[in-house]
């Protein structure tokens, strides 16, 4: 069972700022080689918890340990070992695109040569070669994620730390870092990464654990999610109240949700019940799709906004 | 937390290492890619106060303390020159760099602590400071000001001098809410020790009462006897209380500015 190695392990971790508990006694533990997400609204604890991870946040209770290295104990050796891609751009204006890989490697004491060599594969690895010697000012959004995405690699890490890796992106640059990642999870790298849209944890998780108000509310892998909370497709059609009480006698044990102005049916039944519900009865702007992550996330969630 | 233990948790010894220096050599690059832009200021202008003040007011000045008016404010140009280059740079450069640039966060991510990151932060301006001054001494020699071979010492003094500035301006920037906050230092401690520290006149030409702030709360005084001191070939043992306050004070606030960083830092 060497695949079941746990690299990552939190016990009643707990991060109080004041009498507000931003991470609020949560346990889990991440394996060796998985893609680990972490989803929840915004305000949910899931910075403050990748933050503690990589020893930027002291745990105010609980243990934390990478490799079975406490956080507080050795937050050195556990950061060297680590690669973070942070939520806000923080790379070095003042340097190139070359340079701040360089730059970035001495702080983690990589030799010069050796740190040459991996900044030009690093480059190429995320395509970024023609702006090597391009201030950082005069890269686009996605270049900017990809040489954020690029720095974290410096240091060959074993886990690595994405925090919200796609956010702002166009559909283009996003398929692109999402291979990036996928290529990278290929060779062996654990992956940790919060985000915010549920299609990109259904890609790239191999597990996720959602998080709202400093709780993990759930956790399984996305398709397994899928099917306990919600089943397998989604009716949606225009509100109209005898339609669905056609709809609550037919499909007795469904969900049924009111969003604005249409109504959600959840099925737990076998795909196809729906089509052969349309064929009988041909509904106006009645759409059947999968049932997604994202039903799940809301369902868990609430859909009250939260800033 | 009593009152007590609260303050000794603003003056905890920090553990640096190495890694320091990594900091360091991060703004040494920046520095050298713009050298020629740095260069300038520090070499223009002390001619333009020399010029200014040393012949311009200096012909109306009879001599002060048996010398020229313009022997006597050269030291004091080289002993400014210390302080603005290291105030400033751990002033509004390191702010940019922590606040706008995100520059901390991003190290603190790497084997390198936030203590080290302050640490070479004031180093670095120690090294600013140095540069600086060595140029304006330079210039001062060219005009014929420097009479004494102890003048060599000046980089030293510079290093040091400039940590003791880098130390009180990182303690700012620690508690700066937002940039404009540094017209407070600028105005209230930097501009008055500009003018009150012997630099333009005798220390002894002010009232009483303002000698004594000036002794007791401005490290610039100090310095500029040292300064002095060394350029002019007039070494007494009184410097030693001069070198000791600054040391004192040195310490203190370099062991306070990182304390502060680490507690804005990481919270």
């Amino acid at each position: 069972m060497k695949n079941l190695d746990v690299l990552i392990r939190a016990r009643n971790l707990t991060k109080k700022y004041g009498d507000f508990l931003a991470v609020d006694n949560i346990s889990f533990e991440v394996l060796k080689g998985e893609c680990c997400g972490f989803l929840g609204p915004n305000g949910a604890g899931k910075t403050t918890t990748i933050k503690m991870i990589h020893c930027v946040l002291p745990p105010t209770s609980g243990e934390l340990t990478a490799a079975g290295m406490n956080v507080l104990e050795k937050p050195r050796e556990i950061k060297s070992m680590i690669g973070v891609a942070p939520q806000e751009d923080n790379l070095d204006p003042d340097f190139s695109v070359f340079s701040n890989l360089i730059v970035y490697s001495r702080y983690f004491d990589i030799p010069k040569a050796k740190a040459s060599d991996r900044t030009n594969y690093l480059l190429k690895f995320f395509q970024l070669e023609e702006k090597r010697d391009v201030i950082i000012d005069q890269l686009s959004a996605g270049m900017k994620r990809r040489l954020i995405l690029a720095r974290a690699l410096v240091n060959e890490p074993q886990i690595l730390l994405l925090d919200e890796p796609t956010t702002g992106l166009d559909p283009q640059a996003r398929h692109i870092v999402w291979d990036e990642i996928r290529a990278l999870k290929k060779q062996g790298v654990t992956i940790i990464l919060t985000t915010h849209y549920m299609d990109e944890a259904a890609v790239l998780c191999d597990n996720t654990l959602i998080m709202d108000n400093g709780k993990i509310i759930e956790k399984g892998a996305p398709a397994t999610l899928v099917k306990t909370h919600i089943g397998e497709e989604v009716l949606e059609i225009d509100h109209d109240e005898r339609i669905v009480h056609v709809l609550q006698e037919k499909f007795p044990r469904a969900r049924f949700e009111v969003i604005g102005e249409r109504v959600h049916v959840f099925t737990t039944e076998p795909h196809g019940v729906f089509t052969e519900f349309l064929e009988s009865f041909p509904l106006k702007n009645a759409t059947i799709r999968n049932a997604n992550l994202e039903d799940v996330f809301l369902k868990l969630t609430g859909r009250r906004l939260r800033e | 937390m009593t009152l007590l233990t609260r303050i000794a948790s603003y003056f905890k010894p920090p553990r640096l290492t190495y890694r320091l220096w990594k900091v360091w050599r991060r703004n040494f690059d920046v520095f050298m890619k713009t050298y020629k832009v740095n260069f300038f200021p520090p070499l223009l202008e002390p001619i333009f106060y020399l010029v200014a003040l040393g012949f311009g007011l200096g012909a109306i000045v009879t001599s002060i303390e048996g010398m020229r008016y313009i022997q006597f404010i050269a030291p004091a140009l080289v002993a400014i020159s210390m302080m603005y280059g290291s105030f400033f740079e751990c002033t509004y450069g390191s702010f940019v760099r922590m606040y706008y640039q995100k520059t901390f966060d991003a190290i603190i991510a790497t084997p390198v602590s936030v203590e080290e990151v302050i640490a070479g932060e004031i180093l670095w301006g120690a090294t600013r400071a140095t540069i600086n001054s060595t140029i304006v001494l330079a210039v001062v020699a060219a005009f014929g000001l420097v009479s004494s071979p102890l003048c060599l010492m000046i980089p030293l003094v510079a290093f040091f001098a400039g940590l003791t500035f880098s130390a009180i301006a990182m303690t700012f920037t620690a508690i700066a809410p937002n940039i404009d906050f540094f017209n407070y230092p600028g105005f209230l401690f930097i501009t008055p020790m500009f003018l009150l520290s012997g630099t333009f006149f005798p220390l002894e030409t002010l009232p009483p009462p303002v000698q004594d702030v000036a002794l007791v709360f401005l490290p610039l005084t100090h310095l500029v006897k040292i300064s002095r001191a060394l350029i002019l070939g007039d070494v007494s043992s009184s410097l030693l209380l001069s070198v000791g306050w600054l040391a004192v004070v040195t310490i203190v606030f370099f062991v306070l500015s990182l304390n502060l960083m680490k507690k804005r830092l990481i919270k």
